[in-house]
């Protein structure tokens, strides 16, 4: 059993061990393969010697280079700090309306909004600003708030239903979901709204919606459903609408008086990139 | 009757197994009745019964029965089960898989908030651990038994303890997973389960080493099969790398809860030490075991280089130990310790193709059978997606390398190539061989090996480019700055580019399921209706030829 024999095909010996038929031939290591483990542990030596490796009893071996990943890194953000800071300046010392005349400013200023835009902004208005229900789309040029920059500039800076003690403020009533009005009054109530947007709406319903609509909508979206920006009421004829266009939506938001939170990003963000993504939003589209 | 059992001598794991059982029964119904946790409650429930069931089989196997004679059989029960277990948690794991693949591609079509257990973070890790530990676990447990047998020309020590090794890990597999679904998680990456199944796997893994140590002890050979020492390796640094990576305080005995000793970033170095070893000891080195009985085996060639598989076997357990770091570069982990992670893991290569030169070469001489024997391609295909996913590692571990790809879909193809490539078909190869020995039946179709080896293969091929591409694109994203120093992508831009890559690979994933389905199918079909087979006196050597 224990016979050593050659191998007809390869003409190597075999060790002389068997094991349920399987024998092993006593090849030499290939060369190469050698060859490359040898230069693997020379390369991995040479690799210790320069860069930090082994421990010691109080730290470690430093390597010739006494390379340090932190200070690398630091020295990358500050110089991707000391490349920006003078259009930073620049930026942070201008007025809203000088960035937007000035095309050097802007450009760089639309890239910080760009740039702060899809870190801050992206996850509820969408990636192209084109929102979804409940969130706005900051591409048209319907506004709750304020399309002028320095409208942008304050809802940015201090939010809608924020913690911020100077936000942005308004509460619909949850007509239906309240008791406030009868169901059958919310129902004539959408029929209003349908036919303040221009569409097609249940003519008497309208007529008997008239005085409701006076005694509690016309306070905040005005007599002629026009809305008021200085509460955030939106205008009701423009046929755009955040929670829906349908009957159902109309009538899901009369009954619900859904209102979403935006973030204050004071603190969250400097200044300067506020200022950015103001001037960003305001291109993007629908700026005033 | 009575006659049998007095002459039967006392064995001792007709002693310890059912006290393991009972004590197990005892604790499982103690969680399940003083627990405050509702899961916990559940895991007792649970572990209760497969100790119920267990104890029950263990009853009806071995109560009154005169013991087999170990000196003329080996013990080839217990590796059909394991054979039947691993393919059921295969499909159960790459399916599991398909499915997470499909809520990365569609998000918002697989989220069901009200059910919590059908999150993305519970599915994910029972899908890592149903394909490695569930069904990798069971292919090893199954073939170290068939191969250390075979090669020491002996009965497996331990009497029954085998099947306690079988059915405990299963039932840790079985809480393991049903503690994910149910939420309860350590929190380290393959490495979830809690103290409490911790401490029931490293029970069942001292048997498990029992087992194979006593057969290597009591074998008929002169010396030990290169087989054996990957098998070794694998079950003795398991139970290290298991046992020191979990060890923790539990909240309460009667909560699922518990706290790692380590902290910080040496509790990440334990966990990638832990983490990197999993993969080289368990997918490699055990799955190399297999390599080493079932090439020569199948091709009927010697093993190309004994001398080979004695240097790349220590090279290969003595470097990879110090791999880990390399999960760990640009972290705060100190840079000596990410300089020794990178470095060994370069030596590594070698070592790493060292078991891929034997694998192929032995096919010198017998390279005209892949052409005909799609079984075997299966398992030389295995060894080269072997040597490329050790090439690709060593070289993802440079510094310059990993700070591109690391955190992208790079990682999980290289990780899928080795996965699906090598250990999955590996495994394959090794059960299309094992069933027909083990069931003395004919291969049902070899037409049906070669439809599930292209459809797989053109599965992983889908899998691994798909992720290449991804990773990079990812990786490049990332780090893209335009002229003004500002990020060029925010996240979510990079999140919507790797949509169709998610769809290429849940396509790959769902044709490598659809391979595995057709090996389920063709073995169940070899099982039930197979041309019976005399087996050949190579493949199973009567244990009596040469037994005194």
């Amino acid at each position: 059993m224990s016979k050593k024999e050659v191998d007809d095909v390869s003409g190597t010996e075999t060790t002389g061990h068997e094991w349920d038929g399987i024998k092993e031939l006593n090849t030499p290591l290939p060369r190469w393969w050698l060859g490359i483990l040898y230069a693997s542990i020379v390369w991995a030596i040479s690799y210790w010697i320069v860069y930090p490796a082994w421990p010691t009893l109080s730290g470690y071996t430093p390597g010739l280079l006494n390379h340090s990943q932190r200070d690398e890194v630091m020295s990358d953000v500050a110089a991707l700090k000391s490349a920006r800071a003078g259009q930073e300046q620049e930026l942070a010392n201008s007025s809203l309306t000088e960035i937007q005349r000035n095309p050097d400013m802007l450009q760089f200023a639309m890239a910080a909004g760009r740039a702060a835009f899809g870190d801050n902004c992206v996850p509820c208005h969408g990636a192209g600003g084109q929102g979804a229900r409940g969130y706005p789309n900051l591409n048209d040029d319907v506004w709750l708030w304020g399309g002028k920059l320095a409208d942008i500039q304050h809802t940015i800076t201090v939010g809608v239903r924020s913690a911020h003690p100077g936000t942005r403020q308004s509460q619909m009533p949850a007509f239906g979901r309240d008791g406030i009005l009868k169901p059958e009054q919310v129902d004539d109530l959408s029929e209003y709204a349908l036919k303040l947007s221009g569409r097609g709406a249940d003519a008497r319903a309208v007529r008997r919606a008239g005085s409701l609509f006076t005694e509690n909508c016309a306070a905040c979206h005005g007599a002629d459903g026009k809305g008021n920006r200085s509460l955030g009421a939106p205008n009701l004829t423009d046929n755009e609408a955040l929670y829906g266009k349908t009957r159902e939506d109309i009538r899901d938001q009369i009954w619900n008086g859904h209102g979403g939170v935006m973030p204050t990003w004071n603190g969250r963000l400097s200044a300067q990139e506020i200022k950015a993504l103001a001037v960003y939003v305001h291109n993007l589209g629908g700026g005033e | 009757m009575q006659a049998d059992v007095q002459q039967a001598p006392w064995r001792f794991d007709h002693f310890f197994i059912p006290v393991v059982l009972f004590l197990g029964f005892a604790a499982a119904l103690t969680e399940a009745a003083r627990s405050p946790d509702a899961p916990m409650v559940a895991q007792g429930w649970i572990f209760a019964a497969c100790m119920a069931f267990t104890g029950i089989w263990y009853m009806w196997m071995y109560a009154g029965r005169t013991p087999a004679d170990e000196t003329r059989t080996y013990a080839d029960g217990v590796v059909k089960a394991g054979v039947i277990a691993a393919m059921f948690w295969g499909i159960a794991g790459m399916l599991v898989g398909v499915i997470i693949a499909l809520q990365l591609s569609f998000p918002s079509l697989f989220y069901l908030p009200s059910e919590a257990w059908t999150n993305f973070g519970r599915l994910r890790p029972l899908h890592t651990s149903a394909v490695i530990f569930a069904f990798g676990g069971n292919v090893l447990i199954a073939t170290s038994f068939y191969v250390v047998q075979r090669t020491c020309r002996a009965h497996l020590f331990g009497g029954s303890l085998s099947w306690f090794v079988f059915w405990g890990y299963n039932t840790f597999i079985v809480l393991a997973g049903t503690g994910y679904l149910l939420g309860i998680s350590e929190g380290r990456e393959y490495a979830e389960p809690e103290w409490y199944a911790d401490i029931w796997l490293t029970i069942v893994w001292v048997c498990y080493l029992v087992t194979f140590l006593g057969t290597l002890i009591k074998r008929k050979e002169p010396h030990i099969y290169v087989a054996n020492w990957f098998y070794l390796a694998f079950i003795a640094t398991i139970a290290v790398l298991h046992i020191v990576n979990n060890l923790s305080m539990p909240v309460s005995l009667l909560q699922t809860q518990s706290y790692s000793l380590f902290s910080g970033v040496q509790d990440a170095l334990t966990q990638w030490w832990y983490g990197h070893n999993a993969v080289g000891f368990f997918l490699t080195a055990g799955f190399l075991g297999i390599m080493y009985y079932f090439i020569p085996k199948r091709a009927e060639r010697p093993v190309y280089s004994y001398r080979l598989s004695i240097i790349h076997f220590w090279s290969l357990i003595f470097i990879y130990i110090w791999a880990g770091p390399h999960h760990l570069l640009y972290t705060a982990l100190p840079e000596w310790a990410q300089t020794l992670g990178m470095t060994f893991s370069i030596i590594l290569w070698m070592p790493s193709w060292g078991g891929m030169i034997n694998g192929l070469m032995t096919l010198s001489g017998a390279w005209d059978k892949l052409r005909t024997d799609p079984v075997l391609r299966m398992l030389v295909v295995s060894v080269a997606f072997y040597g490329m996913s050790t090439f690709e590692g060593p070289v993802m571990s440079v510094k310059a390398v990993n700070a591109l790809s690391h955190y992208t879909n790079w990682t999980v193809g290289h990780v899928h190539s080795g996965a699906l490539g090598w250990v999955g078909y590996v495994s394959f190869g090794a059960i299309y061989c094992l069933v027909p020995w083990l069931w003395k039946k004919r291969l049902y179709s070899n037409a049906l090996v070669e439809w599930h080896f292209w459809i797989s293969t053109l599965g992983i091929v889908l899998y691994i480019t798909s992720m290449w591409v991804a990773g990079i694109m990812q990786g490049l994203m990332w780090r893209a700055y335009n002229d003004f120093g500002f990020l060029e992508y925010a996240f979510v831009e990079v999140v919507e580019a790797m949509h169709p890559y998610y769809i290429i690979r849940a396509v790959g994933g769902l044709m490598y399921l659809g391979g595995a389905l057709i090996m389920v199918f063709n073995l169940w079909k070899t099982v039930r209706n197979g041309v019976p087979v005399a087996p050949a006196a190579s493949v199973t050597p009567a244990l009596t030829a040469e037994a005194a």
